[in-house]
């Protein structure tokens, strides 16, 4: 584990193991509301990346703008939002973020930065770069981290707004979490020469990190954060990382394109919420029980969302034209 | 009162928003030194700016995505975008994003910008230069659209547009930037929704919407010597739609010709045409005639071009034929 920071952050590390146990709970309920054909419509599981969203998130604060992609649960959970809504939401309910007309792909939770998944592949690279623009020019303090994955960097739209960013030292960073998989593509096929050297070109300083080591990825999104709040941004992040499930959870049948090995690999070898709880055991930081304690109240919340979310009711019908246009305030 | 030209018209709007909010920002390519190819926003850029008046890269797609993020987290942007035929480099960010942030995110976000771009042919310019294609916009929930028709609109539907809280589309006419018309002095809005009856008639009613509403009034004065009396109305927004003046005036008239310059097929024309024959059917004595630019792309030579566009002659002559009751026989 690097950039170990043992002596006070104690609290900053339990932190970080609930924020990633949130995750992987999370979307183990959503997969099983699924299955359970409970869930109208599909979703993308974050499981196995939450490393990324967790490390990132904990370097920002409520004040900073995140935005968020398809495969989007995990930075909502990471960037503060309630399991209830967040369930209400994925089940078209009423008490939805966002009273159930976003769904899965379009949660937004502004009251903590989060300006919302996006279901166009790169299609929120301009918001967030837009978030930042708007941060310096109203002469705010915040910082935006815009997600997105190894396939959206096929997009001309990155390269536009990268372009602009450093002309301008906007205080934007851009996580890349390449999780080696552009929806059903090897990213190999996808992507030519070097993701990394394709920032550089613009200028933009570049790193890549191991997206499944907590510490590793925020200790340099704290680094990179406090510089870009300096008005030395952009920054550019590669988070190296995998994806548990297929592109959506109803891609099962996936042999075509990845081998059982390597999943198996990744699921046992590099599950970043199995080894940062070892290292906190050895560290001394929560013994084993400890750890199964937080697992296991973090559990019992997901079902009582769950059971909460599925119980709740539906938006009425009135409300299928509110919200097209937003009211104009007197002038 | 005092006349100024269109460009002026739209130049004052902008200017008086910005200094009364520091929110309001421009951004697009050759806003600033330059102040557009038609020299629309000359002068905004010494008096608020670079911060304020920003030139970017030709990255369509880039800066309207940042106008959205920006939008997004208090800042007001306005956006142009040098040829309206441009739109659909921009389409994502401006239908999939900026038009449905506020209904995905169960009215959470607001995306407060305003497009100004152009339309009309007989430039000599040519198929991707002239263009109108402002019912491709009006076709998404969630945008405005307003088309000013001289100077006066301009003015009164720019400074509506910059207070509103919803993504606004403005298309104004390139040909008219030159074009003199009253304007007061002292300030004023024209509200969203409010069509203008320009002049009254009694025989029939010619809907107008931008470019075509001096060719309209044109075909009336004609009409006026040939002793038929024809009622020209400006809709000055098509969404929102004053439909309620249009079917006032066709239940006075019996009598209805639409005429705008996008192409005809799946139109504005088609459109409002379908608002009147559906709501005002049985006061019709003649199936509602459509005028719109030919469904052809827009040709380079004057010989060519100048067919593709209604005209005075053709409006007064659609308006004699209507009236005399030669257009029953096609229904």
């Amino acid at each position: 584990m690097a950039a170990a920071r043992r002596k006070t952050n104690t609290e900053d590390y339990l932190r970080m193991y609930s924020q990633m146990v949130r995750i992987r709970t999370f979307e183990d309920n959503a997969n099983q509301l699924y299955l359970s054909a409970k869930m109208p419509g599909l979703t993308h599981m974050y499981s196995g990346e939450e490393a990324v969203a967790v490390g990132i998130c904990e370097a920002l604060t409520d004040d900073d703008k995140i935005t968020s992609t398809h495969r989007g649960h995990g930075h909502c959970v990471a960037k503060g939002a309630d399991f209830r809504q967040m369930f209400c939401e994925l089940l078209g309910k009423a008490e939805g973020y966002c009273r159930g007309k976003g769904g899965s792909m379009h949660i937004a939770d502004q009251s903590h930065g989060n300006l919302g998944a996006n279901a166009i592949v790169g299609g929120s690279m301009g918001i967030a770069t837009g978030a930042a623009l708007s941060a310096k020019r109203l002469g705010r303090n915040d910082v935006a981290v815009c997600f997105f994955g190894d396939g959206a960097t096929a997009q001309g739209l990155m390269y536009e707004v990268m372009n602009m960013a450093a002309l301008w030292k906007l205080p934007v960073i851009y996580a890349c979490e390449n999780n080696g998989y552009s929806e059903y593509t090897a990213t190999a096929e996808i992507a030519a020469g070097s993701i990394l050297k394709r920032a550089e070109a613009f200028g933009i300083e570049a790193h890549q990190v191991d997206g499944q080591d907590v510490l590793a990825v925020n200790d340099l999104a704290q680094k990179l954060v406090a510089r870009a709040r300096n008005g030395e941004g952009p920054f550019f992040i590669e988070l190296l990382t995998y994806r548990y499930h297929g592109h959506h959870v109803g891609d099962i049948n996936r042999d075509y394109y990845r081998t059982k090995e390597e999943e198996t690999i990744w699921k046992e070898k590099r599950d970043p919420i199995v080894n940062f709880g070892a290292w906190l055991a050895k560290e001394g930081i929560a013994s084993e029980e400890e750890l199964k304690t937080i697992r296991d109240d973090i559990r019992a919340d997901a079902e009582a969302a769950v059971a909460y979310a599925l119980d709740a009711p539906y938006p009425p019908g009135s409300e299928v034209t509110m919200h097209v246009f937003a009211d104009n305030d007197a002038a | 009162m005092r006349e100024i030209t269109l460009s002026k018209a739209v130049n004052e709007a902008i200017a008086e928003e910005m200094r009364r909010d520091p929110a309001i920002f421009l951004l697009g390519e050759d806003v600033a030194e330059a102040g557009t190819p038609f020299k629309v926003l000359s002068g905004l850029v010494e008096e608020f700016g670079p911060e304020r008046v920003i030139d970017t890269p030709i990255s369509e797609p880039g800066f309207m995505g940042m106008a959205v993020g920006a939008a997004m987290t208090g800042s007001r942007p306005i956006v142009d975008l040098m040829f309206g035929d441009f739109i659909f480099l921009i389409m994502d960010q401006l239908c999939n994003q900026a038009a449905k942030t506020h209904y995905m995110s169960g009215g959470k976000l607001k995306v407060p910008l305003v497009l100004r771009t152009n339309l009309g042919a007989t430039r000599r310019s040519a198929a991707q230069h002239s263009q109108s294609l402002h019912a491709l916009v009006a076709h998404i929930p969630g945008l405005k659209v307003a088309l000013p028709s001289s100077a006066y609109e301009a003015k009164g539907l720019m400074k509506t547009a910059i207070r509103d809280n919803n993504p606004v589309v403005i298309f104004e006419d390139k040909l008219m930037y030159n074009d003199k018309a009253p304007v007061p002095e002292e300030e004023y809005l024209i509200p969203f929704g409010e069509a203008a009856v320009l002049r009254e008639g009694r025989d029939v009613t010619i809907v107008a919407t931008s470019s075509m509403v001096q060719v309209s009034l044109k075909a009336a004065e004609m009409l006026a010597a040939d002793g038929i009396s024809a009622e020209v109305i400006d809709p000055r927004t098509i969404v929102p739609l004053d439909e309620e003046t249009i079917l006032e005036s066709v239940r006075k008239t019996s009598r209805a010709i639409v005429v705008d310059e996008g192409h005809q097929s799946f139109g504005v024309t088609a459109e409002i045409a379908s608002r009147i024959s559906e709501k005002a059917f049985y006061h019709l004595d003649a199936p509602v005639i459509r005028m719109g630019a030919m469904d052809v792309p827009v040709p380079f030579s004057p010989a060519l071009e100048d067919l593709t566009v209604p005209t005075p002659d053709g409006v007064a002559e659609a308006a004699r034929r209507i009236v005399r009751g030669e257009t029953r026989d096609a229904a």
